[in-house]
C-alpha cells in the first residue's frame, strides 16, 4: 500500500508542492528585484531626460574603465581582506580560550562574545562614531595623556572603518572557529603530548590544522559581509571613504543615476561570488579527504 | 626489581576519590589488565601512568626512576586511546611518523620506520590514506603502530577494542597478544570486557571503586575469585545459598539443597548461612534421576554450546552445556544437574 502511495503521481509531486512556497518567495522577493536591477544596468541615463529605453553596455564600460571606481573596488576588497585577517587573528585565540573554559564561564563568555549581535549594527556603529569623533572619547583620552592638543579623529578614515567592521564581524569568526574546535577529539591533543610534542607544538601541529575548516568558513562569512557592508562604511567612512556599497547608494539617491548604481551593485555581486566560489573550491579540494 | 611500580597511588577529584591507595608491581614484558566496571578508576590509573593526570599522592616508578611528576611528553610511553585519537589531517604514515619527528629522527629514517611499523600491523597498503578513508579496525592499527614505533618502555591500551565489531575484536585480541609477545613490550590494558582481559593478560587487576579487589592470573581469577564481586564480574556465575553443617579433617561440610558437599581447607561455624558460587559450565545436566531436579525455563543455542536458564529449589540458575550434536533440552522439560566438589567456590563475605 505504502509502495503504491510512493509510486503514485500525487506523491511524486509532493516535494514540489512542499518547496513551492519557498521557491515562489525567493523568486518574487529576491530573484525578481535582482533581475530588474540587472536589466536596469543595461539602460543608459541622461541627466535631463532620465532613464532611456535603449540597451547598452556603456555603464559597464564606464565603471570598468574609470580609475575612480577602480579605487573604490580596490578599497572595498582591500578592506574585506584586512578585516578578515584581523578577525582571524582575534577570533582564533578567542575561540580557543572559549573552548577550553568550563561552565559556567563558558556560557558567560559565549554570551559576551555573541552579545554585540543582539544590538543593531547602526547603533553599534554610531557608538564607534562617538568614540572616534573629533571631540570623542579617543580625542579626550589622547589629550589627557598629553599626546598633543590636536583632535585625534578616526572618522572618515580607513583605520576607523576597519576597527568598527572588525568589531561587528568578529563574533561570526568566533562562532565558526569555536564550532570547528568543538569537533576536535581532545584525546588527539593528549596523543600528541604523549608522543613527545610540547604544548606549543601540539597547538601548532595538531589543534590549529583541525581548526582550519572553521577558520576558512569564518573567513568566507567575514569577507562577504565586509565586501557588501553598508551601514558601517556609510557612517564611519562617509562620502570621503566610499566603498562599493556606499558608491552604489550615492548613485541611486544623490546623482539619481539608477542604471549606473545598478551596474555597480551587479559588479559587486559578481566579484563577491567569483572570489567566494573560487576560495571555497580551493578549501574543498584541500580538505575533502581529511574532514567529514 | 619490578619494571613499573605504583606505590599507594591516589587520585582525588574534589570530594571524589577515583583511585584509592593502589599498589602494583609490573615485570618487564608483562601484559597486565586493569579490569572493572565504568567508574572504577582504571582509566584514571592509566592516565596517571601516562602523565595526563597528576596523582594526588603516591609514586610511579619506571625502571627505578620516579616519574610521578614528569610531563607526558618526557615519559615516552606509547598509548592507544579508546577513540584512537588519530590526527585527521595527516596520512597514516604521517600519523605514525609524528612521534619520531618529535624525537628529531631524520626524515628518511622516520619514513622508513613508519612504513615498517605499518607493515607490522599489516597496513602497508594504506600508508597514504587519511584516517577518514579507513575502517575502524584499520584506524585502530594505525593507532597501535603510532604507539609502538617510538619503541616505548611501556605500552598503554585504553579500551582499544571497544569500538570494533565482535568478530574483529576477537581477531584483534589474538593479533595484539601475539604482537606484544613478539616485541616483548610491557603492556597495560584497561578494559571493562572480562573476556578481553582473560584472553590477553598475564595478570589481571580487578578494580572496584578505586581499589584493587584481586590481582591474579586469568585462570586463577576465574577459578578462585576472592569475592562475589570478582566472581560475578569475571565470567558468569550462579550464587547459591548454602548452610554450614560440620567440620572435620577433610574440611567444612556444607549443605546445598539437601546435598552434603565438602569444602577442603575451610572451617565454618555450624549453622551459618553461606553463599557458594558455581560457574554455568561446571554443571553436568542429564536425564538420569540423580542430583538436583531442575526445570528448563529457556534454552538458547549459541552454536558451540547451549545456554539454559532453569529453575530449581536452589533458585534460578544459568547452565551452559557443550553442543554435542543432539537436540538439547526444550522449555518446560525436567532434567537433573550434578557438579563435582571442586567446582564450588565459597565466599565468606564480611570476614
Amino acid at each position: 500500500m505504502s509502495d503504491q502511495a510512493h509510486a503514485g503521481p500525487g506523491a511524486k509531486a509532493a516535494p514540489y508542492w512542499m518547496t513551492g512556497p519557498g521557491v515562489i518567495f525567493f523568486i518574487a522577493l529576491l530573484g525578481a528585484p535582482m533581475m530588474m536591477t540587472f536589466l536596469l544596468s543595461l539602460h543608459s541615463y541622461d541627466f535631463t531626460l532620465g532613464i532611456q529605453d535603449d540597451w547598452t553596455l556603456a555603464n559597464y564600460i564606464e565603471v570598468l574603465g574609470d580609475p575612480y571606481f577602480h579605487k573604490i573596488f580596490g578599497r572595498t576588497f582591500g578592506l574585506a581582506l584586512l578585516v578578515t585577517v584581523i578577525c582571524v587573528a582575534i577570533g582564533a585565540p578567542e575561540a580557543y580560550v572559549l573552548s577550553r573554559l568550563s561552565n559556567p564561564w563558558k556560557s558567560v563568555f559565549l554570551l559576551v562574545v555573541l552579545g554585540p549581535l543582539l544590538i543593531s549594527v547602526v547603533v553599534r556603529t554610531l557608538g564607534w562614531a562617538l568614540f572616534f569623533g573629533g571631540n570623542g572619547v579617543l580625542t579626550m583620552t589622547a589629550q589627557a595623556l598629553g599626546f598633543g592638543e590636536e583632535p585625534v579623529s578616526l572618522m572618515f578614515t580607513f583605520t576607523g572603518m576597519t576597527i568598527a567592521l572588525v568589531h561587528v564581524l568578529v563574533p561570526f569568526m568566533v562562532i565558526s572557529i569555536w564550532a570547528a574546535l568543538q569537533k576536535i577529539d581532545p584525546q588527539s591533543e593528549d596523543a600528541a603530548l604523549t608522543l613527545g610534542a610540547s604544548k606549543f607544538t601540539t597547538l601548532r601541529r595538531i589543534t590549529l590544522p583541525q581548526a582550519m575548516p572553521g577558520i576558512l568558513s569564518g573567513s568566507i562569512i567575514v569577507f562577504a559581509l565586509t565586501a557588501s557592508a553598508f551601514a558601517t562604511p556609510a557612517i564611519i567612512g562617509g562620502r570621503r571613504m566610499k566603498v562599493v556599497a556606499t558608491a552604489a547608494y550615492d548613485e541611486y539617491l544623490s546623482t539619481l543615476n539608477w542604471p549606473l548604481g545598478a551596474t555597480i551593485a551587479i559588479l559587486l555581486l559578481v566579484a563577491n561570488i567569483a572570489i567566494i566560489v573560487s576560495y571555497n573550491q580551493l578549501v574543498e579540494r584541500r580538505f575533502a579527504k581529511v574532514f567529514e | 626489581m619490578s619494571f613499573l611500580t605504583l606505590e599507594s597511588l591516589n587520585k582525588q577529584f574534589g570530594d571524589f576519590t577515583a583511585v584509592k591507595g593502589l599498589d602494583l608491581s609490573i615485570e618487564k614484558g608483562e601484559f597486565i589488565s586493569l579490569l572493572g566496571p565504568s567508574g572504577c578508576g582504571k582509566t584514571t590509573t592509566l592516565q596517571m601512568i601516562a602523565g595526563l593526570l597528576t596523582p594526588t599522592n603516591g609514586r610511579i616508578l619506571l625502571d627505578g626512576k620516579d616519574i610521578s611528576h614528569t610531563p607526558p611528553n618526557k615519559r615516552g610511553l606509547g598509548i592507544v586511546f579508546q577513540s584512537y585519537a588519530l590526527f585527521p589531517h595527516m596520512t597514516a604514515t604521517e600519523n605514525v611518523a609524528f612521534g619520531l619527528e618529535m624525537r628529531s629522527v631524520g626524515k628518511a629514517e622516520r619514513l622508513e620506520r613508519a612504513r615498517a611499523a605499518l607493515k607490522q600491523v599489516k597496513l602497508d597498503q594504506f600508508a597514504d590514506r587519511y584516517p577518514k578513508q579507513m575502517s575502524g579496525g584499520q584506524r585502530q592499527r594505525v593507532a597501535l603502530a603510532r604507539a609502538l614505533v617510538i619503541e616505548p618502555p611501556v605500552l598503554l591500551l585504553d579500551e582499544p577494542l571497544s569500538n570494533l565489531d565482535a568478530k574483529l575484536r576477537e581477531d584483534m585480541r589474538m593479533e595484539l597478544r601475539l604482537l606484544q609477545q613478539d616485541i616483548g613490550v610491557t603492556t597495560i590494558l584497561v578494559t571493562h570486557d572480562q573476556e578481553e582481559a582473560l584472553s590477553m593478560s598475564d595478570r589481571i587487576v580487578v578494580m572496584k571503586e578505586g581499589q584493587m579487589e584481586q590481582l591474579a592470573s586469568p585462570l586463577e581469577l576465574y577459578e578462585h575469585p576472592r569475592n562475589t564481586f570478582v566472581s560475578d564480574f569475571v565470567g558468569k556465575t550462579n550464587l547459591i545459598r548454602a548452610t554450614a553443617h560440620a567440620n572435620d579433617a577433610a574440611g567444612a561440610h556444607v549443605l546445598v539443597d539437601g546435598e552434603m558437599i565438602t569444602l577442603p581447607g575451610h572451617s565454618l561455624e555450624e549453622g551459618r548461612d553461606l553463599t557458594i558460587s558455581i560457574r554455568p559450565e561446571k554443571f553436568h545436566m542429564s536425564d538420569d534421576a540423580s542430583g538436583h531436579e531442575v526445570e528448563v525455563r529457556a534454552a538458547i543455542f549459541l552454536g558451540s554450546s547451549w545456554l539454559y536458564r532453569v529453575s530449581s529449589k536452589m533458585g534460578d540458575l544459568f547452565i551452559t552445556q557443550p553442543n554435542n550434536g543432539s537436540a538439547g533440552y526444550k522449555k518446560g522439560q525436567s532434567a537433573y544437574v550434578r557438579w563435582s566438589q571442586d567446582a564450588v567456590t565459597l565466599f565468606e563475605e564480611g570476614k
